[in-house]
């Protein structure tokens, strides 16, 4: 057995041993503990000066793009708003209609009318309108950035790290600087949307191009096509399906951003509905103008991937010929119809205010029944999830254990019989498992004693980035290593430390769930069929949404965001577990069975195995979607980097909250290489390939 | 290395010293382009030995008008690099591509845009279909791409598709046509401009054995309408004798050996040619001319066949007259006699004259 302890192994001991020693020495060091206030890099304060200067001298440049911004925004607005909501909604469910069918067309129906007597219609139409400039733009300019990036080796090697960039930095963290630069008004939310949504146009564009066939370009050429006639004729017609996924994810990103930029104000769309009603504590209205906001989503993602899919199953040339024209007819005749019947019904032009129905109140009513009836379960839901998971992995079992929390005060022998019994399971995974679990055991026990946030951050820094060039190599690690430097240095390292921690939380919790779903969804089809339209649902959902149900009944602070972000990220660990199960190799598996493999079996040893790189990209997924609910959990009270974002945007601090934000993206970053490098790992090691 | 030196006038497409080289600088090699080298086989080794990969080596072949010339190779031995050397889908380093007499690798863009309109055509192993297009607009694809009217490129590609026998698939997209199918709508739509070279990467090789069969027939049937200048790629022997009037084998980016086929299995220049002309039937690749000896006795009383005369509807007859059967050219004049032994020493070739098996 010896041969278990090899180098990797002695390494990761010195590393466990380094740990304690400065565990022990942080006492003494105070340094250890905090980062000394002195050596601080004041970057937050370089960045507002910075931001003073260009507005100072080049203010003027942004404010005359911002004023020619408005005037199509308007426009569209003014259009949708004099349009009687009848016509539009008409128009609404055709497209639809074409671009899946009846089914969508029925549910874009059903979504209108809920806007329009719930008495959100004109909110609705504020949004779309931004949307509706955003997304072209997005797509334009993320299409001729593909492009760009597609025939330019060095271009893609520019445009890359800025698409990581701009997905990663929380939004609030770059809203104030476009506020500052572009002035209050709807251009914020319109700049940012572009921002946010365009790097997936870029992505897929680049895919897309890449995806063409040789042969078929090759065919094309030797068909004599020109350059242009080979770009637009043969790359693009080829590769329309992947660009209209890549718009389908666009408009997506788009529509968020819209929501999460009406923080700012003055836009009176739906996503400020939905925040000055959770602000005013009025759960009902804003979990009805968040459903607003989920059908105008779902009603977005539908049209759009229905578009995106249709264009790959081409039918015969006549009959869709002719069904062209029929559309272009029946849209202008039903136009014009619900036009001239709007004149003579005015409730299908403007939806009377004394018909509009709202459940709001007995929702309220109800919802304070349910809190006053149960609130002792409510209560202990919340304590039990606080003293015995929370508040140890924060400030560790030294911190938290004490009579008023886990009832009995922390004794030396306590310590002593924790320290000996991790101890001894780590032995004993070293000699049944392997050494890496024992050392996996051993790091853990530490962390959960002493607590993420009190650990020495030199110590921490070590870890990170050993594990980070264990699993990715020399540059990851160096990466790791500086990556986390920064945030030392910047002086944020407690707040990252509170944001890894209620991430880390939320994570392990969705990930153990999400993957036990997915596994029971795997083996049962039933399960499966109803899962995939709530993963869906969550999916398309703007991340606002989800909070609103849990602030009703948890009210705001650290749990409900933990909850927040578990129904989030919960979604990519089943889709991933389940879809890695569903597709393995049939010859491995008929293989397994003619082995004798019971079912336990079967899972176990043959298919959790096989199927462990995609789990590994759905834990890179799910950590992801946690990090991007967790900076719109701010909103209802977190302490983690994700709140000095926050801040810096209420109080107008741009240098602190681009810090933050900055500091955010990098943890993100972090963890996204060093999962995928894992995955990829993994991949090879079994050599299934996935993509 | 070729085996005739036919009339200029004859040559359709004619590869000189083609080179093709893969790597950081490989124009560093030669001068000016020129391919034309003292002795390839050293520079070839000397580009290997210095981070290059040499794909093509001092390629020289000429196809005639209205041949099917077939280049034959096992995978990675530079047959497809050929091939898009001569339509230029890969630059060639160095040599010269001479399409009626003038230099391919000379032309500009636009020129070469045009030669590919209107003078080449080529059909691909895995297709190359577009798949937002359905089969009549595919076929028309090159047409459309020359600014040529709807109604016009339409009857062209009826036309095209009625010789390749898809009447009534028009409108049918690639994805639900079957493999042979999608190759007769390549085969259609690289014939649709009317080349006059015709260049097939293994237009065949994807297909199941049977389909290709029947799809060779339909080549044949469509050359003997037609009367293109083919290139014929394929790593297939078996398809090369059927199809090919003349053959080259290529290895490490070099060809081996040109000829007829029967000159390949007469007189294979090396163990490499031999190891495919081993498992072919003989007695129906050879004809009588083939193994007939200048006749040495008197030729009378003996039977006459033609020239052309496959050796395996001989062999009864051989076998019962030692004396042989007169071969007789197309004008009647006889060329020779072949006999049994003959036949045994044509097959024979190649093969050890003194084998273990026989005991003195």
């Amino acid at each position: 057995m010896w041969e278990r302890f090899d180098r990797a192994f002695y390494h990761w001991f010195a590393i466990v041993l380094i740990t304690l020693a400065l565990i022990v020495a942080q006492p003494h060091f105070n340094w250890m503990a905090t980062y000394p206030k002195d050596l601080i890099v004041p970057f937050a304060d370089w960045l507002n000066a910075i931001m003073d200067w260009l507005v100072d001298y080049l203010g003027w440049l942004f404010m005359g793009a911002s004023w020619l911004l408005e005037w199509p925004i308007k426009g569209v607005r003014l259009v949708l708003q004099a349009l009687p909501w009848s016509v539009t909604g008409f128009l609404f469910c055709l497209v639809a209609y074409i671009a899946s069918g009846w089914r969508l067309a029925l549910f874009t129906l059903t979504s209108c009318l809920y806007m329009v007597i719930i008495g959100y219609w004109p909110e609705s139409m504020n949004t779309l309108s931004l949307v509706a400039i955003s997304v072209p733009m997005a797509i334009l300019f993320g299409f001729g950035l593909g492009v760009w990036a597609f025939y330019s080796r060095r271009a893609e090697r520019a445009i890359m790290p800025l698409l990581d960039i701009l997905q990663t930095v929380p939004a609030f963290a770059y809203l104030l600087l476009i506020l500052m630069l572009f002035g209050f008004g709807t251009v914020v939310g319109l700049i940012a949307s572009v921002l946010y949504s365009f790097p997936p146009m870029v992505r897929n564009t680049i895919v897309g191009l890449r995806r063409v066939p040789a042969e078929v370009i090759e065919s094309g050429l030797m068909s004599g096509a020109t350059g242009r006639q080979l770009f637009w004729q043969v790359r693009v017609s080829n590769s329309k399906r992947q660009l209209l996924l890549g718009v389908n994810q666009a408009t997506m990103a788009s529509l968020s951003m819209v929501i999460i930029a009406s923080i700012i104000g003055g836009t009176a769309d739906i996503g400020w509905e939905v925040l000055s009603q959770i602000r005013k504590a009025q759960f009902g209205e804003s979990l009805l103008a968040g459903l607003v906001i989920a059908l105008m989503a779902m009603v977005i993602d539908r049209v759009t991937s229905g578009l995106a899919t249709r264009s790959g199953d081409y039918e015969k040339r006549n009959r869709s010929q002719s069904l062209r024209h029929n559309k272009v007819l029946i849209a202008c005749c039903g136009f014009v119809a619900f036009y001239v019947l709007a004149k003579f019904i005015p409730a299908l032009e403007v939806w009377p205010r004394e018909l509009e129905f709202s459940p709001a109140r007995g929702m309220n009513e109800s919802l304070t029944y349910l809190i006053v009836n149960f609130r002792t379960e409510i209560e202990t839901i919340k304590t039990l999830a606080f003293f015995f998971v929370m508040l140890p992995t924060k400030i560790g079992l030294q911190g938290s254990v004490s009579p008023f929390t886990w009832g009995f005060e922390l004794q030396t022998w306590h310590s002593l019989s924790y320290a000996a019994a991790m101890t001894l399971i780590g032995a004993f995974c070293a000699y049944r498992v392997n050494t890496h679990v024992a050392i996996f055991v051993l790091l853990f026990a530490i962390f959960f004693y002493f607590g993420l946030t009190k650990m020495p951050w030199p110590a921490l820094l070590l870890i990170y980035s050993f594990s980070a060039w264990r699993i990715g190599g020399t540059r990851l690690g160096l990466g790791t290593f500086f990556g986390l430097g920064f945030i030392v240095v910047t002086g944020i390292w407690p707040e990252a430390m509170l944001s890894v921690y209620l991430c880390s939380i939320a994570v392990i919790i969705s990930f153990i769930l999400g993957a036990g779903l997915g596994i029971w969804a795997a083996g049962n089809d039933t399960v499966s069929t109803i899962l995939r339209p709530i993963n869906d649902t969550l999916q398309t959902m703007p991340l606002f949404v989800i909070l609103i149900p849990f602030v009703m009944i948890f009210k705001i602070g650290e749990f409900t965001a933990l909850l927040a972000i578990v129904a989030y990220a919960i979604v990519p660990a089943i889709r991933y577990t389940e879809h890695g199960l569903r597709n393995l190799p049939e010859g491995v598996i008929e293989a397994a069975q003619m082995m004798g493999c019971s079912n336990r079996q079967m899972l176990w040893s043959v298919k959790i195995p096989l199927a462990l790189p995609v789990m590994m990209l759905g834990l890179n997924q799910t950590i992801m979607y946690g990090i991007a609910m967790l900076v719109i959990a701010a909103l209802v009270g977190t302490n983690g980097l994700e709140q000095i974002v926050y801040i810096g945007l209420s109080d107008g601090n741009f240098g602190v909250g681009l810090i933050a934000g900055m500091g955010l993206a990098i943890i993100a970053m972090i963890a996204d290489r060093t999962t995928q490098a894992w995955s990829r790992k993994r991949q090879s090691i079994v050599e299934v390939r996935i993509w | 290395m070729t085996s005739e030196a036919p009339a200029t006038k004859d040559v359709k497409l004619s590869c000189r010293n083609v080179w093709k080289i893969y790597g950081e600088t490989p124009a560093q090699f030669f001068e000016a382009g020129n391919g034309a080298v003292d002795s390839p086989v050293a520079l070839a080794k000397t580009i290997s030995t210095s981070d290059h990969i040499v794909a093509n080596a001092d390629v020289s072949f000429d196809v005639h008008v209205g041949e099917i010339f077939v280049i034959m190779g096992l995978s990675g031995s530079g047959k497809s690099t050929i091939v898009r050397c001569i339509s230029r889908l890969v630059e060639p380093t160095a040599g010269e591509v001479l399409l009626d007499g003038e230099d391919v690798l000379k032309k500009s863009d636009a020129e070469l845009i045009e030669i590919r309109r209107h003078k080449m055509g080529m059909v691909f192993q895995s297709f190359g279909l577009m798949p937002h297009l359905n089969v009549i607009e595919n076929i028309a694809f090159p047409l459309k791409l020359q600014g040529i009217g709807e109604r016009e490129r339409y009857a062209q590609a009826e036309r095209v598709i009625e010789l390749v026998g898809l009447q009534g698939r028009e409108s049918n997209f690639p994805n639900e046509l079957s493999g042979g199918q999608q190759q007769r709508v390549g085969i259609a739509r690289s014939l649709a401009v009317e080349p006059e070279v015709w260049l097939l990467d293994e237009p065949f090789s994807a297909l199941d054995p049977l389909i290709r069969k029947k799809m060779q027939d339909e080549f044949l049937r469509i050359q003997s309408v037609l009367h293109k200048s083919i290139v014929f790629i394929t790593h297939d022997f078996q398809e090369a004798l059927r199809v090919a009037d003349r053959m080259a084998i290529m290895r490490d980016g070099a060809i081996v050996q040109v000829g007829r086929p029967v000159d390949l299995i007469l007189n294979p220049v090396d163990d490499y040619v031999r190891e495919f002309t081993r498992d072919v039937s003989w007695e129906s690749v050879l004809c009588a001319a083939d193994v007939a000896e200048a006749a040495d006795s008197p030729l009378k009383g003996l039977g006459r066949v033609a020239a052309d005369t496959p050796i395996d509807s001989l062999l009864g007859y051989l076998g019962e007259n030692a004396e042989g059967v007169a071969v007789e050219a197309a004008d009647g004049s006889v060329i020779g006699v072949a006999r049994a032994a003959d036949v045994v020493r044509a097959l024979a070739n190649g093969c050890d004259t003194t084998p273990a098996e026989v005991r003195r």
